[in-house]
């Protein structure tokens, strides 16, 4: 009986780089490789070449310098004196806040349009069905500037509100839509005003605590106990007395007319509005399509099967069709979130101080620093959006079915 | 008597007897869709005053509308402060809006003319069943006739284009049975001879068969945004596809390169790309060089869709099951092999509407150029013509006419997508 | 070379070892044509017609070079420049000069690496506000909604001249003068500031320029002149003589009308100098002995270019002021052709 043997090995050919796939991979790979370091060091020759022909280097010395210009919309202290960094971080806070309001507002516009395209109301749906199709269909850019200039040119100036029988008017004597903003209340915290946030936060907790607590009641003894009036009335009553015992020590500051613009209140920028609410009814439109979506990929046995067991149409939505349309609705509606963090960079176009605007607008006009000020605005976003699509698959691995 | 008589035995059918009215007809759809409850017809109300609204806001406006006098304040003593839109900013420049303020006016019909071919380049691609594969052709060629049209020059450029592409197919195939990364290898450096060779020739042949040259500065408005769009979403997809294989690989090497490059696109806006391509760029590049800036931001603008595009596509590669990456390798098919016959048709296939997402969101961010000192639709509607004093302040009549082009070119493209699924899922049945 | 973009792409590799980035005048010359940035629009500067041809003073400028090197004032094209973009359109090689009211800072000549070419306009900040306003000084001007142009010296200045007074202001920050223009007429600003002259041409191009008034507070210097990258002198001299022979050409009354004649040859020893037909300074610029005849013929003079763009005769109306001749008392002071 002869055993079967291997083949003798052949000697290594020059050939089996190409030719044999044991071998093959390795050869592309450095071929890869040798490219990518090829261009790599092309590009970055160059780049040493133009900048020593023009007599410039990399250095990022200029952040550290006084940045010389102003910011309109400051959320922290700063001064045309202060650096270019903190410009910059001026900028991002700006950022920030913007994607931060967009992604609120357009996540209640989505999901109110997305539901409403699944309503029975044949006008109300219709209605949607338009909405989504418009935004969808049309650039955000646009869409910004339309509603840019709905803030400038459509709105009144603040002479408007000025004499005896003013053209316009301030609605209830507190907020005023001018066409450089709108200007709110502002709150202002006085003495003990602390206090009130804290129990504020501490009835947060309690409510919480008090619906968990009637769940779990419900589930191990069938007692029902009420939901909404007790959680509301633990949500504001202690705070309300709180508030007035301590003597309102938070009052409200009313915009005034005085000298070229409204003093006093909270200014929200024209370009700011502009851009958020543009923004929010743009993903707003992506996120109704992700909602409708989402509720339609439930199997309608599942709504069946649950009415079968007798539950109520809401409960309905809530325990059965909701849970499982929120894992299909989710990630989408996140990268939604990423993408209007990302076109919230068209700030420029109507000159909200963005980031886009400080570090990549003014700093880099007034330094000359193209390369250090772009590669730091890309590394910003790219750092955002890591963190954003690092979030974005925990949750998928959390709601992952969990298969036995 | 009998009992016949008394008893009563209907011999024919009861006459249907008419639905009570609010069952029926309008009535009942009314019922059913509009006020079937109370929050219902709240809703109901609140919708019918929305449109009321915009209806009547926007109504005498459009009706009012004046065609046809040359600046604003012409426009203001005709309407004698009724209100209506002051269209005839539209019927004036027109042109510009459409070619931008420096395309030669005498020369319109060039890139009119190309995009009309556009769809007949189009058609086979997108109703493949109406239209015989033989049409394909014209699809291979448009991407030349269209250059030919649209910048002019000798038409030895874009015949020396071709025949380098067809040379470099040509060595490909040979080289094929080979190795296929010999024949991609050989076939892109005998496409690469060939141009630089014919390159060469330069000055020489300029005049052949020439039509009247345009720079690629001169071009704009909308036409800007089509060719944008049109160029960098068909350099794209090539790009897109190697990308995703790329990132599906098993070599490590490769797949850290496709990944790295991905996903750094896709993390940063369009917006910081174009800057890179109006700033930096440059700096990039060798001592000396500068090519046009349309260039340098259809090559950024490619690298971005590239990247989306390469997303959805590892989409569906990962969709597909894995039995058919099998079934090549046990058909004793290489890696191209089994890509090019069994996987990749059946991966784009379930892929197509996603790139055409990817198409509808590049070609609304084409708008974007405007942010750097090119003069596309959005472009001209800021720029030249809200600054010139004849138009200064007519925004609703231009910001909605552009809204209006992207709509019914991206609304159509979604259609398109939409029937093209419903296409393709009656394939299994 | 008539390149096409297609080709352009592919053989910039090869060409590219061969343009060395030192001799723009030779780089010039061989494609035949002059690529000058200008502003993306501001009327009488430099800002494209109904038809698309690109009219102005500073595009005047412009065309006289192309004229000086070339004998034909139409061998230039213009690339519209930003704030942002200008000065990487001018490293880069993109643009071989900027005339795009670039005022001559410290910074901007020693630290961003260029060379400026003297100056074609003197000018300086000022504020535009509506008349009914009723605000006669720009000290008044606090707590003011003020429309600026980012990437320009005019942001930098603006903060100084209101933390120097200490009054407080919100700047507005646009990209565009067009877009300056919408947001002060719809009132989204009160003020308008950027350099005296683009105010006067931009409250040219509105509907009533009556109501709107320039403040006589001018709050900085603001020398603008045309620019090349630094290190090329040969070309930089071209610019500048350029510019000097227009402004000389004026002093010496050579206009567009009598430089023929003039050609001819003269009793005055500088105008036959400046005119080539004495000695041999072209040459010494690299250029044909005509160079200053054909810049001269291509708009005019210095005086001329200003009255033809933005003269009194002009919508844009400014006087000569600082910019006239040393002699009838302004700045401007070519130095002698010998």
């Amino acid at each position: 009986m002869s055993a079967i043997t291997d083949p003798p090995p052949k000697s290594f050919r020059l050939s089996m780089l190409v030719n044999d796939t044991r071998y093959r991979s390795y050869t592309f790979q450095f071929i890869a490789l040798v490219l990518l370091i090829m261009l790599v060091s092309y590009l970055g020759a160059n780049l040493v070449q133009n900048l020593a022909d023009q007599g410039q280097n990399i250095s990022y010395g200029f952040l550290g310098e006084p940045a010389g210009y102003d910011i309109n919309q400051r959320p922290i202290p700063y001064e045309n004196q202060d650096t270019h960094m903190r410009a910059a971080f001026v900028g991002v806070l700006n950022t920030l806040i913007v994607a931060f309001l967009g992604c609120l507002t357009a996540t209640i516009i989505g999901v109110f349009a997305g539901v409403a395209r699944l309503s029975q109301n044949w006008i109300v749906r219709k209605l949607m069905a338009i909405y989504v199709e418009a935004f969808r269909n049309v650039p955000v850019l646009i869409w910004i500037l339309i509603i840019y200039t709905v803030m400038t040119a459509a709105m009144p100036a603040p002479n408007a509100f000025r004499g005896d029988t003013p053209a316009a008017s301030m609605v209830l004597d507190a907020v005023a839509f001018t066409n450089r903003g709108v200007y709110v209340p502002a709150p202002i915290w006085g003495e003990g005003s602390m206090i009130v946030v804290l129990v504020f936060l501490a009835s947060i907790a309690g409510a919480i605590y008090y619906r968990r607590y009637a769940t779990k009641l419900l589930y191990d003894t069938g007692r029902l106990l009420p939901m909404g009036w007790p959680s509301l009335a633990i949500l504001f009553v202690p705070t309300l007395l709180i508030f007035f015992i301590l003597g309102q020590p938070i009052s409200l500051d009313y915009p005034v007319l005085k000298g070229f613009n409204f003093g006093g209140g909270l200014h929200i920028r024209g370009s700011l509005i502009a851009l958020w609410f543009a923004l929010a009814v743009y993903t707003g439109a992506f996120i109704a399509e992700n909602v409708r979506a989402g509720i339609q990929a439930v199997s309608h046995g599942q709504t069946e099967a649950a009415a079968s067991l007798g539950l109520r149409p809401s409960r309905i939505m809530n325990l059965v069709v909701l849970p499982q349309a929120l894992r299909v609705i989710i990630p989408p509606v996140i990268s939604q979130y990423l993408n209007l963090t990302k076109n919230s960079s068209l700030a420029i176009a109507v000159g909200y101080m963005d980031v886009t605007g400080t570090l990549g607008g003014i700093t880099l006009n007034q330094t000359g620093r193209a390369i250090e000020t772009i590669l730091l605005l890309m590394l910003f976003y790219l750092a955002i959006s890591l963190a954003i699509s690092g979030v974005m698959n925990a949750y998928n691995n959390a709601i992952k079915l969990k298969e036995r | 008597m009998n009992r016949d008589q008394l008893s009563f035995v209907r011999h024919d059918m009861l006459p249907e007897a008419e639905p009570p009215v609010t069952e029926k007809g309008i009535v009942k759809w009314l019922r059913e869709n509009l006020f079937s409850s109370v929050s219902n017809t709240v809703l109901t109300l609140a919708a019918i005053w929305a449109v009321y609204y915009l209806v009547s806001a926007s109504g005498p406006w459009l009706i009012n509308g004046v065609w046809d006098t040359s600046s604003l304040s012409q426009c203001r003593e005709v309407l004698q402060g009724q209100v209506g839109g002051c269209f005839s900013v539209l019927t004036e420049r027109w042109n510009q809006l459409l070619f931008g303020f420096k395309y030669p006016t005498h020369l319109y019909w060039r890139p009119a003319l190309a995009f009309v071919l556009l769809f007949v380049a189009l058609a086979p691609v997108l109703f493949s069943k109406i239209f015989p594969r033989k049409m394909l052709v014209l699809t291979g060629l448009y991407p030349f006739i269209a250059f030919y049209l649209i910048w002019g020059g000798t038409i030895l450029t874009p015949i020396f284009a071709l025949l380098g592409i067809v040379l470099g197919f040509l060595v490909y195939r040979k080289l094929i049975y080979q190795s296929a990364a010999m024949g991609l290898l050989g076939g892109v450096a005998t496409a690469f001879v060939f141009w630089i060779l014919t390159g060469m020739l330069g000055d020489t042949v300029a005049g052949v068969l020439a039509l009247e040259p345009v720079a690629s500065r001169d071009m704009g408005g909308f036409m800007l945004n089509l060719m944008l769009g049109v160029v960098c979403v068909s350099l794209s997809l090539p790009l897109g596809i190697l990308l995703a294989l790329g990132r599906q690989s098993t070599m490590p090497i490769i797949k850290v390169i496709c990944v790295v490059f991905i996903e750094f696109i896709r993390g940063v806006p369009l917006i910081t790309l174009l800057f890179v391509a109006n700033v930096v760029l440059a700096y990039f590049l060798p001592p000396g060089t500068n090519f046009d800036l349309i260039l340098r931001v259809i090559i950024m603008i490619t690298m971005f869709a590239s990247a989306y595009i390469a997303e959805v596509i590892r989409g569906g590669l990962a969709a597909l099951p894995r039995g058919q990456y099998e079934a090549g390798d046990s058909l004793g098919l290489d890696y191209a092999q089994s890509m090019q016959f069994i996987i990749l048709p059946q991966a784009l296939k379930i892929s197509i509407p996603g790139i055409v997402n990817v198409a509808v969101g590049l070609f609304k961010d084409t708008t974007l150029v405007s942010v750097i000192s090119m003069f596309d639709l959005v472009g001209m509607v800021r720029g030249p013509i809200l600054a010139s004093t004849a138009w200064n302040g007519v925004y609703w009549e231009l910001f909605g006419f552009s809204a209006l082009l992207f709509f019914v070119v991206c609304y159509g493209i979604s259609q398109y997508s939409q029937w093209l699924e419903r296409q393709l899922q009656t394939d299994h049945h | 070379m008539k390149k096409t973009v297609f080709f352009g792409a592919l053989t910039a590799a090869g060409l590219a070892a061969g343009m060395a980035s030192a001799a723009t005048l030779d780089d010039v010359k061989a494609k035949g044509f002059l690529q000058c940035g200008v502003t993306t629009g501001l009327v009488g500067f430099a800002a494209p017609d109904a038809n698309g041809e690109w009219t102005g003073f500073d595009v005047g400028v412009c065309r006289a070079v192309a004229a000086a090197i070339f004998g034909d004032p139409t061998a230039v094209k213009f690339t519209p420049t930003t704030g942002k973009t200008r000065f990487t359109a001018l490293a880069s090689g993109e643009v071989d000069m900027l005339a795009r009211n670039t005022t001559w800072t410290f910074s901007r000549d020693v630290d961003l690496k260029f060379e400026f070419n003297g100056v074609n306009y003197y000018d300086g900040q000022g504020f535009m506000i509506p008349k009914n306003l009723g605000v006669t000084s720009a000290k008044e001007l606090d707590g003011a909604t003020v429309c600026i142009q980012t990437g320009t010296t005019t942001e930098l200045n603006l903060a100084d001249f209101f933390r120097k007074n200490n009054i407080s202001y919100e700047p507005v920050p646009i990209e565009t003068n067009a877009e300056g223009n919408q947001q002060y007429l719809a009132g989204a600003c009160d003020a308008y500031t950027t350099d005296a002259s683009g105010l006067a041409s931009t409250r040219a191009t509105f509907e009533n320029p009556q109501d709107h008034v320039i403040l006589p507070e001018i709050i900085s210097k603001e020398p603008l002149g045309p620019l090349v990258r630094h290190g090329d002198h040969e070309w930089g001299d071209v610019v500048r003589w350029t510019l000097n022979a227009l402004i000389a050409a004026e002093e010496l009354g050579v206009t567009s009308a009598n430089v023929d004649e003039l050609a001819k040859g003269t009793n005055n020893p500088e105008v036959n100098r400046l005119l080539g037909t004495e000695g041999n300074l072209g040459e010494m610029l690299g250029l044909s002995g005509d160079w200053a005849v054909n810049a001269i013929k291509a708009g005019g003079n210095y005086g001329e270019l200003f009255e033809t763009h933005i003269g009194e005769n002009t919508p844009i109306g400014l006087a000569r002021g600082l910019n006239a001749q040393w002699t009838d008392g302004g700045l401007l002071y070519s130095p002698p052709f010998r």
